[in-house]
């Protein structure tokens, strides 16, 4: 696609990026992809690129794709804003997100 | 329209290929019962073949974790019998408990246990991290959970328990069958009610078709789940498990099995896309016990013990003392069961905190919101929650104690907020009453099966969660090594079948419809209007009208709109395929409920046209099969099994 034109895109799915891949790190092994229970990612036709998340809406962040990968950091699981909890500093009481 | 990704499909595309596979043993579901199965038959030297969705390596509603193991009574350390064991049965089971596979998890447990160590499972504190504590033995090592006199729970470093299975069952030579969905039994004639002998499945990267030919077939596929609740949005697919849609009942429904407990439903705790990561908030149940929690100004909120009373420290909690004999329940009104019904589900067993905290924190007695004090907690309970407990069940390790960790969290400084009465996660969430939960998270119905845990058909075993109220990690483990035992036996004295081109042609015909239609109808959609069908006629109340609308709505679906389902690669045909499933389950359902003519408390099952509660008459496991396509009903009491010491010695082959 053109960066200088404006395509028509349906609305993603909600979550959109359960995971987010480092393509600086990735070394396109495809292990997640064996991995995925859900079959969330496809193999990228370009050889060497990172997996497609293709089923983005079918992650149950079960973190497989995170455990097995072989690059620490290429991979990591991206839970929805909404689900991201909350805690407290005891001694501050400063509030923080996860 | 499906919007076009421009990708091409990037596996080969073999839809109706056929591909013939001849083994002894086949094991429906490569979960933890599936590959306890496997390995127990292929130890026997026979040829065993796996059938997985996913991939087994961690596959399954174990497959990312354990972080206890039990009822392991005959652990050096353990106070408790298997007879005391089963006697106390899981939360909300009642006297619907279904003694006889909770008999057998408890007698093998332990050798169970041990076997997995075997195979590199650590199940001892071996470097001596929790030395001295107040739960651990320091001659075995061993560690407890919940009650730390009784010791028959273990706390075990169970993250990589399924890669170490999938392992072992590679190193026997076990055939898997993994991205390969089982969709249909074959039974001996092709007839309903037929022996089983064998199994088809559609592998759901190629579309590729298998014909399994078996000697004898274990099923340890998942619960029936996605029934009443269903969202990919905000939650992932479903609430809790992946790939989960009652597949093996709702074949074995079709093949003729017989199956019980299948009208047993509960309000819902897990409205789609209002939870928080499981075990990732706040609280004080389950993984988190003892976990003290506070309110926003610090103050404690108490625990009460077993006889009724606040417990004073944090070390009662877990030495909570005998069980207190519990009161006869006086007869109900329906509307008395009703009103019981709607708070019922946040009642659990004691200790726990006290019951009455909504009302305390409404009353001004306590200040939203609640936190888990984990600085507050000794070194040791802080390190066991989290770290052991937290970081090896299910589902935990990375989504949880990593990712919480690595964005700062520190669990000897900070306070995780609890969201109890801010909705969404652990107990006190709002939700529909009309979300109801069969098999989704917890006990629910299942086959029918005699002491050899096979079912009513001959030569199919049933193993793990698919047995009637059973939903434990080691349950799955231990009835999946018996449940083979018994078919490795039986494999060894019966030769193959001929298998019934006819039934494998009717199998093809309905598994590959969806790809013939250019556009059309989509899975969610599909998955979303059967929940709106149980949740409007199979709900919190029924009667015979509801449910026979129901079942019209199911038959109109059925004939209408499943021919125009479209499925455009073999991913989304596998996922179409299981909402063809989740469809025969609510039938399952709906007969089930119209079978059951009584009210009943331990069932959460009400009856608005059949209004006495647990009347002594329907104290007892009501069965359901097909014959000849026709429904046929009948019951069996509530202790089928008979005398569980006498009968386990007979049968279990040690």
């Amino acid at each position: 696609m053109s960066e200088d034109k404006t395509y028509a895109v349906p609305n993603q799915p909600t979550p959109s990026r359960p995971v987010i891949i480092d393509a600086e790190l990735c070394i396109a092994c495809n292990k997640c992809v064996e991995v995925c229970q859900m079959d969330v990612f496809i193999p990228n036709p370009e050889k060497g690129k990172p997996p497609i998340i293709m089923y983005a809406d079918e992650c149950w962040y079960g973190g497989s794709c995170v455990d097995f990968c072989p690059v620490n950091g290429a991979i990591k699981l991206n839970q929805p804003l909404m689900q991201r909890v909350r805690y407290k500093r005891k001694a501050t009481g400063e509030h923080f997100r996860i | 329209m499906i919007y076009n990704t421009g990708i091409e499909w990037p596996y080969p595309v073999l839809y109706e290929k056929e591909t013939e596979v001849d083994t002894d043993v086949l094991v429906l579901g490569g979960g933890i019962a599936g590959c306890w199965a496997a390995i127990t038959a292929a130890k026997k030297g026979l040829k065993v073949a796996i059938v997985e969705k996913g991939a087994t390596i961690s596959s399954g509603s174990g497959g990312s974790g354990v972080d206890h193991w039990g009822p392991c009574v005959n652990n050096p350390c353990s106070t408790v019998t298997a007879e005391e064991a089963v006697q106390s049965p899981p939360k909300g089971s009642g006297m619907y408990n279904f003694a006889m596979s909770h008999y057998i998890d408890a007698k093998e447990n332990y050798d169970t246990l041990l076997e997995m160590e075997q195979m590199g499972g650590k199940i001892r504190d071996t470097e001596d991290e929790f030395a001295g504590a107040d739960f651990r033995d320091d001659d075995t090592k061993f560690m407890f959970a919940y009650d730390y006199d009784k010791r028959y729970r273990m706390r075990v470093w169970g993250a990589n328990f399924k890669p170490l299975l999938y392992e072992e069952c590679k190193r026997l030579g076990v055939k898997i069958y993994d991205r390969t969905m089982a969709t249909g039994l074959l039974t001996e004639g092709g007839k309903q009610g037929g022996r089983c002998i064998g199994a088809v499945a559609l592998n759901v990267r190629t579309g590729e078709f298998f014909i399994f030919r078996s000697k004898a077939t274990i099923t340890s596929m998942a619960k029936h789940q996605r029934n009443w609740n269903f969202s990919t949005e905000m939650s992932g697919l479903n609430t809790f498990r992946p790939n989960l849609s009652g597949a093996g009942y709702a074949m074995a429904w079709r093949a003729g099995a017989t199956f019980t407990h299948m009208e047993m439903s509960k309000r819902s705790m897990l409205s789609s896309g209002q939870t928080f990561p499981f075990y990732g908030t706040g609280n004080s149940f389950n993984t988190w016990v003892p976990c003290t929690l506070i309110d926003a100004d610090g103050k404690e909120i108490p625990w009460i013990g077993r006889d009724g009373n606040v417990m004073d420290s944090v070390s009662d909690r877990v030495h909570p003392g005998e069980a207190g004999r519990g009161r006869k329940k006086a007869e109900k009104t329906v509307a008395e069961l009703l009103a019981d019904l709607a708070t019922a589900y946040r009642r659990r067993p004691l200790p726990d905190i006290i019951p009455d905290l909504e009302q305390r924190i409404i009353a001004g007695e306590f200040k939203l919101p609640l936190y888990a004090d984990l600085p507050g907690m000794t070194e040791q309970e802080r390190n066991v929650i989290w770290g052991v407990m937290v970081g090896n069940e299910g589902r935990t390790r990375t989504p949880v104690l990593n990712t919480y960790n690595e964005s700062g969290f520190d669990s000897s400084r900070d306070l995780l907020q609890s969201y109890i009465m801010l909705g969404g996660g652990g107990l006190y969430e709002p939700s529909m009453p009309q979300t109801r939960i069969g098999g989704d998270l917890g006990p629910a119905g299942g086959f029918v099966v005699d002491w050899n845990l096979m079912t009513t058909l001959e030569g199919l075993y049933a193993a793990g969660d698919t047995l009637p109220m059973s939903h434990t990690h080691s349950h799955a483990a231990v009835t999946g090594k018996y449940a083979a035992r018994k078919a490795s036996q039986y494999a060894s004295n019966i030769s193959q079948a001929q298998l019934s081109r006819q039934q494998i042609d009717r199998e093809k015909a309905r598994l590959y419809g969806p790809i013939k239609n250019k556009d059309g109808m989509e899975w969610k959609e599909l998955n979303q209007a059967l929940c709106r069908v149980m949740q409007n006629y199979c709900g919190e109340v029924k009667n015979e009208e509801l449910l026979n609308i129901g079942l019209t709505w199911l038959d109109d679906i059925e004939r209408n709109v499943i021919p125009t389902a479209y499925a455009p690669n073999p991913h989304i045909l596998g996922r179409t395929v299981e909402v063809l499933d989740i469809l025969d389950c609510n039938r399952l359902i709906l007969q089930s409920s119209l079978a059951r003519k009584a009210c009943s408390t331990m069932m959460s099952f009400v009856r608005l046209d059949h209004p006495q509660v647990d009347p002594p008459d329907w104290h007892k496991w009501v069965t359901i099969k097909q014959q000849d396509d026709r429904i046929v009903t009948d019951s069996l009491p509530h202790d089928y099994w008979g005398d569980l010491e006498s009968n386990y010695a007979k049968h279990s082959g040690l």
